[in-house]
């Protein structure tokens, strides 16, 4: 309970303590905010100690009632795919913290009192067990990531932050009617108004299709932006092109799985026959976006652009994960989570480091670096290929169990899915490739890349422990992956008994899984350890 | 006998302060900071005494005005804003040189006149406290009588506020001439009763009466005097006229509606909810394209007044309490942020437009971070107080079968975030032009208000249990004691 707390709460203590900082002390305003996330940081450790893998319910749950009109409360906890997720949080803050270090030269205490608040709001989000107090860290999140794109953003930086706020606005808002609407069905059938998720998770499967399809989109609308999936991705590549370094490890690392978290916790929870009607269309979508995203990411000349669109192609690879709706294909969407929160994060790192040294991002800049710079090429290399998705790093993981999920859903029924979501592993190949062929190797003829220095110690206290778990959960996903397997099962199992009335399928769905890993994959990227 | 005086003791207090600052001018010399000094205890003192008559839930004068209960919360929330008014309005008056005792003593009589509205039982005392609140109005708008804008403003409002009084005072002859009264509890027992004479007579004097009350909180179709009035008046009487005023009028609006409704429940909704969403609508996209600062505020008070009157159209328990909830939450950030306003103005009334913020983080920080706190409570993003205002009023229209409205109310409120972060924009984002005069603003006393505004901001954003707890008990018709 305690840690979990701390967890919470402590970024926001930090953001408070450091309103009465002089803004003069830069120096000491940037250490004790790298103090309260690594603070932070040991908390979260004893959070995960203390979490029971084998229990899929809920852990460390604290409920008070907050506004007893609405029967709105202070509820939070953890399940396993929570407790990932909010590590990651925990892990990539002061990583990012630590990037800014060198890059942020300008109204240094309001940049790292938003840091913390954004952590606050996104640590909020991911343990939330309650509708209104969901959508309050949910928005709240806007105002900082808001201020740091705007502020300390790069040329275009306003447009960006506006289209930022306005998008997420536009789709957040629509949300809070479906999150009151649940709470008057929850009134219909109770007696009593309420947000209270516990209650509610029992509540939405009840709902008559026609409404929970309503319900579902309003929910979905809201997510599928934060995501993004495609067609409602334009806001990323700006927001991230325009974002400080540490914005866009942060946007890519954690905001974005803010919309993969909801998808599961609230649409597929919440409203599983409409998620069985929706399937196919979001699927399509995250396919289409698997391609479209990677096909833009071949012609960029920006190298940030081209990571960002890469996220895009990303990110429907959880997505399609997510609505296969059988337990691979979850349990690949949450490690995906964490995998592309690690890569992509490591790359956006990459990036940055490049351009503190030469304040360009076009490729066509570079060349030849990996002889002035050998042991960031090497990192870069392995975020790289991590994102490639090569076997023996994460991103394999998840791309191929997202993949075997999709590929033998019972609800998609159908393997275009898979088939054609598979290309994209071989796009993101060619233009990973390419761009770091572009970057690192070639001739060196321009001068201004001469006299670059290599790695930092500050820069290798970024690298080092993302690229330690990029090849930990490469080696051994089970670590991380059996945290949220029993969650993910219990999850399947309600979407199943809810759409198909019984339990039997999904027993002989299991049963079908032990058959196929016995003849098939006697690898360890299987979930499941009996 | 005693127990009616005293559970009306906040109307007599607020009468005889008003009274008396009128006279203390004539008997001291050189007595601003002494009345200032006056009508703020005075005001403090009303509000205490509201709190303890608040149990003293009834009605007094042969039935003429209620008290306690519903009338003491709006009775400390003018109260309140009167002092956040006066605060304010002191160092504003003093850098105008218009520092003059009526100023405090015009703002005690309008509060007295919203008071009177709040304790209202009876269709006239609700006509003579809006005439007092309006007459205080139209002074107080053309109070910088050298500045052609004030005087327009003035000249305004009391032309088109005297046409407007003629529709409330028709709309409550017809409504007399159909239900044989002008008590509330008569009216009501009537309306809900079924036994009207004439049902048609009954409608129309409805449709005026909202046409007259609708003109005081500026709904759409009637608020076009809003952005011309409120851009020309002082800037803190803008303030008061836009937060204050305007709860006024919903005071008076909450009680008739829910009496008047029962017969014609679905027309009076109906007209009320299109009301509602043209004046989300109209007042927000109007908003988006000013660039004077207080043109903008005023538009969006419209939206604002929209958003309330989605209480109205749900007329429940809980559209009630949103109501209420919402009138005070923007008591205190539009009070706040036409504060800031009025604090970064200059002497000659300049820096009003929105591109003389641009850089404002730089030169004044503090004025810069607070006005980003009203505009996002206003823009109703949580924690701040305007995001549960609006919940609260969402979930009374849905509960009402009224979702179309609440999605109306929604896109609109997408549209008010791209103005309201468009001057967070100009504060934070945008770096000044090289050459532009550099001033230093001063607070004064208006840092008191400043202070009330944000707190008020932030403890009932967080803690909405404050107000709720309060207005979930209210009950608008009185009985008597």
């Amino acid at each position: 309970m305690g840690a979990l707390l701390a967890t919470l709460f402590l970024p926001l203590a930090g953001a408070i303590a450091l309103l009465f900082y002089d803004r003069e002390m830069g120096k000491g305003i940037r250490y004790s905010a790298l103090a309260f996330s690594l603070l932070t940081f040991v908390c979260s450790i004893f959070v995960w100690l203390g979490f029971d893998a084998s229990n899929p319910g809920l852990q460390f749950v604290i409920q008070q009632t907050w506004i007893p009109q609405f029967d709105a409360g202070f509820r939070i906890g953890l399940d396993g795919m929570s407790l990932l997720i909010v590590m990651l949080t925990t892990f990539i803050m002061p990583i990012s913290i630590l990037a800014s270090f060198n890059s942020i030269h300008k109204r240094q205490k309001e940049y790292y009192i938003m840091m913390l608040l954004l952590q606050f709001g996104m640590t909020g989000v991911f343990v939330a067990l309650d509708t209104f107090l969901f959508y309050v860290f949910w928005e709240v999140i806007l105002i900082p990531m808001y201020f740091l794109i705007g502020i300390w953003g790069g040329q275009q930086r306003i447009y960006a932050a506006v289209k930022f706020f306005l998008y997420t606005m536009v789709g957040s808002l629509l949300m809070l009617i479906a999150i009151i609407w649940l709470g008057m069905y929850a009134q219909e059938l109770t007696g009593s108004f309420t947000t209270n998720l516990l209650i509610l998770r029992d509540i939405g499967p009840q709902i008559p299709a026609e409404t929970q399809h309503w319900m579902f989109l309003a929910f979905a609308l809201s997510f599928c932006i934060k995501v993004p999936l495609f067609p409602l991705h334009t806001w990323l590549p700006d927001a991230h092109v325009q974002a400080p370094t540490a914005g866009s490890v942060i946007l890519a690392g954690v905001l974005l799985k803010m919309g993969t978290y909801g998808l599961i916790r609230f649409n597929l929870e919440l409203f599983p026959q409409a998620s069985e009607y929706f399937a196919p269309l979001l699927c399509t979508l995250a396919v289409v976006g698997i391609i479209y995203g990677a096909l833009v990411a071949m012609v960029q000349t920006d190298i940030k652009k081209l990571v960002a669109y890469s996220s895009v192609s990303h990110l429907g690879f959880i997505v399609l994960g997510i609505f296969s709706m059988t337990p691979e294909g979850i349990q690949g969407a949450i490690i995906q989570m964490i995998n592309h929160g690690l890569s992509t994060g490591a790359l956006f790192l990459c990036v940055g480091m490049l351009y503190e040294r030469r304040h360009t991002r076009e490729m066509s800049e570079y060349g030849g670096i990996m002889r002035i710079m050998p042991v960031f090429g090497v990192f870069f290399a392995i975020a790289m290929f991590a994102s490639v998705g090569l076997p023996g790093l994460n991103g394999f993981v998840g791309e191929y169990l997202t993949l075997l999920g999709a590929f033998r859903s019972p609800f998609l029924n159908t393997w275009v899915y898979a088939i054609v979501g598979a290309t994209g592993v071989i796009f993101a190949a060619v233009y990973l490739l390419i761009m770091f062929q572009r970057v690192m190797y070639g001739t060196n003829d321009n001068p201004k890349n001469q006299a670059l220095h290599d790695l930092t110690a500050n820069e290798w206290f970024q690298l080092v422990p993302v690229t330690i778990f990029m090849i930990w959960i490469g080696i051994h996903p089970p670590t991380f992956m059996k945290y949220s397997e029993q969650s993910t099962r219990a999850l399947v199992g309600k979407v199943e008994s809810a759409t198909r009335g019984t339990t039997a399928f999904t027993k002989e769905l299991e049963q079908r899984t032990t058959n196929d890993r016995a003849h098939l994959h006697p690898e360890p990227a299987m979930v499941e350890q009996h | 006998m005693w127990n009616e005086f005293y559970a009306a003791l906040p109307l007599f207090l607020i009468s005889a302060s008003a009274i008396g600052a009128m006279l203390l001018d004539a008997f001291i010399k050189d007595s601003r900071r002494a009345i200032l000094l006056f009508s703020t205890l005075a005001l403090g003192v009303v509000a205490v005494a509201s709190v303890l008559v608040f149990q003293h839930e009834g009605t007094g004068f042969a039935g003429m005005i209620k008290t306690g209960g519903y009338p003491s919360f709006f009775d400390i929330l003018f109260a309140l804003g009167g002092i956040m008014t006066m605060l304010s309005a002191h160092p504003y008056l003093e850098r105008n040189n218009f520092e003059f005792d009526e100023f405090y003593t015009m703002v005690l009589f309008a509060v007295s006149g919203m008071m009177l509205i709040a304790h209202a039982n009876n269709l006239l005392v609700v006509f003579i406290g809006i005439e007092v609140m309006s007459i205080s109005f139209y002074v107080l708008a053309g109070y910088l009588r050298t500045s052609i804008l004030s005087i327009e403003a003035a000249l305004k409002y009391f032309l088109l506020g005297a046409f407007a009084t003629g529709f409330l005072l028709y709309g409550m002859a017809l409504i007399y001439g159909a239900t044989g009264s002008l008590g509330f509890p008569a009216i009501s027992a009537a309306v809900s009763s079924g036994t009207v004479e004439f049902p048609t007579l009954l409608l129309i004097g409805i449709g005026l009466l909202i046409i007259g009350l609708g003109f005081k909180a500026a709904v759409f179709p009637f608020h076009v005097w809003a952005p011309d009035v409120y851009q020309g008046s002082p800037t803190v009487v803008t303030a008061f006229m836009s937060t204050a005023g305007k709860a006024a009028a919903f005071s008076a609006f909450l009680p008739l509606i829910s009496i008047l409704m029962p017969a014609n429940a679905p027309k009076i909704q109906m007209l009320l909810a299109v009301i509602a969403a043209a004046s989300m609508l109209v007042g927000n996209i109007s908003a988006v394209v000013q660039s004077n600062i207080k043109r903008m505020l005023a538009y969006s008070s419209v939206a604002h007044a929209g958003y309330i009157m989605m209480g109205l159209v749900a007329n429940s328990e809980r559209g009630l309490s949103g109501t209420m909830y919402y009138l005070a939450t923007y008591l205190f950030m539009q009070v706040g942020a036409f504060v800031v306003v009025s604090v970064l103005e200059t002497k000659a009334g300049k820096n009003l437009e929105i591109k003389d913020y641009i850089g404002l983080s730089k030169t004044h920080p503090l004025f810069a971070a607070l006005m980003a706190v009203f505009m996002f409570s206003l823009a109703g993003i949580p924690p701040f107080a305007g995001f549960f205002g609006k919940y609260y009023l969402f979930t009374a229209a849905i509960e009402a079968g009224y979702t179309w409205l609440t999605l109306v109310g929604v896109l609109s409120s997408v549209i008010s975030v791209y103005f309201y972060i468009g001057l967070v924009v100009a504060m934070y984002f945008q770096d000044p032009e090289e050459g532009v005069e550099k001033y230093e603003a001063k607070a004064g006393l208006a840092g008191l208000t400043l202070i009330v505004a944000t707190a008020g901001v932030f403890i009932i954003g967080l803690l909405p249990v404050i107000i709720s707890n309060i207005t979930d008990s209210l009950r608008l018709v009185a009985q008597s004691f």
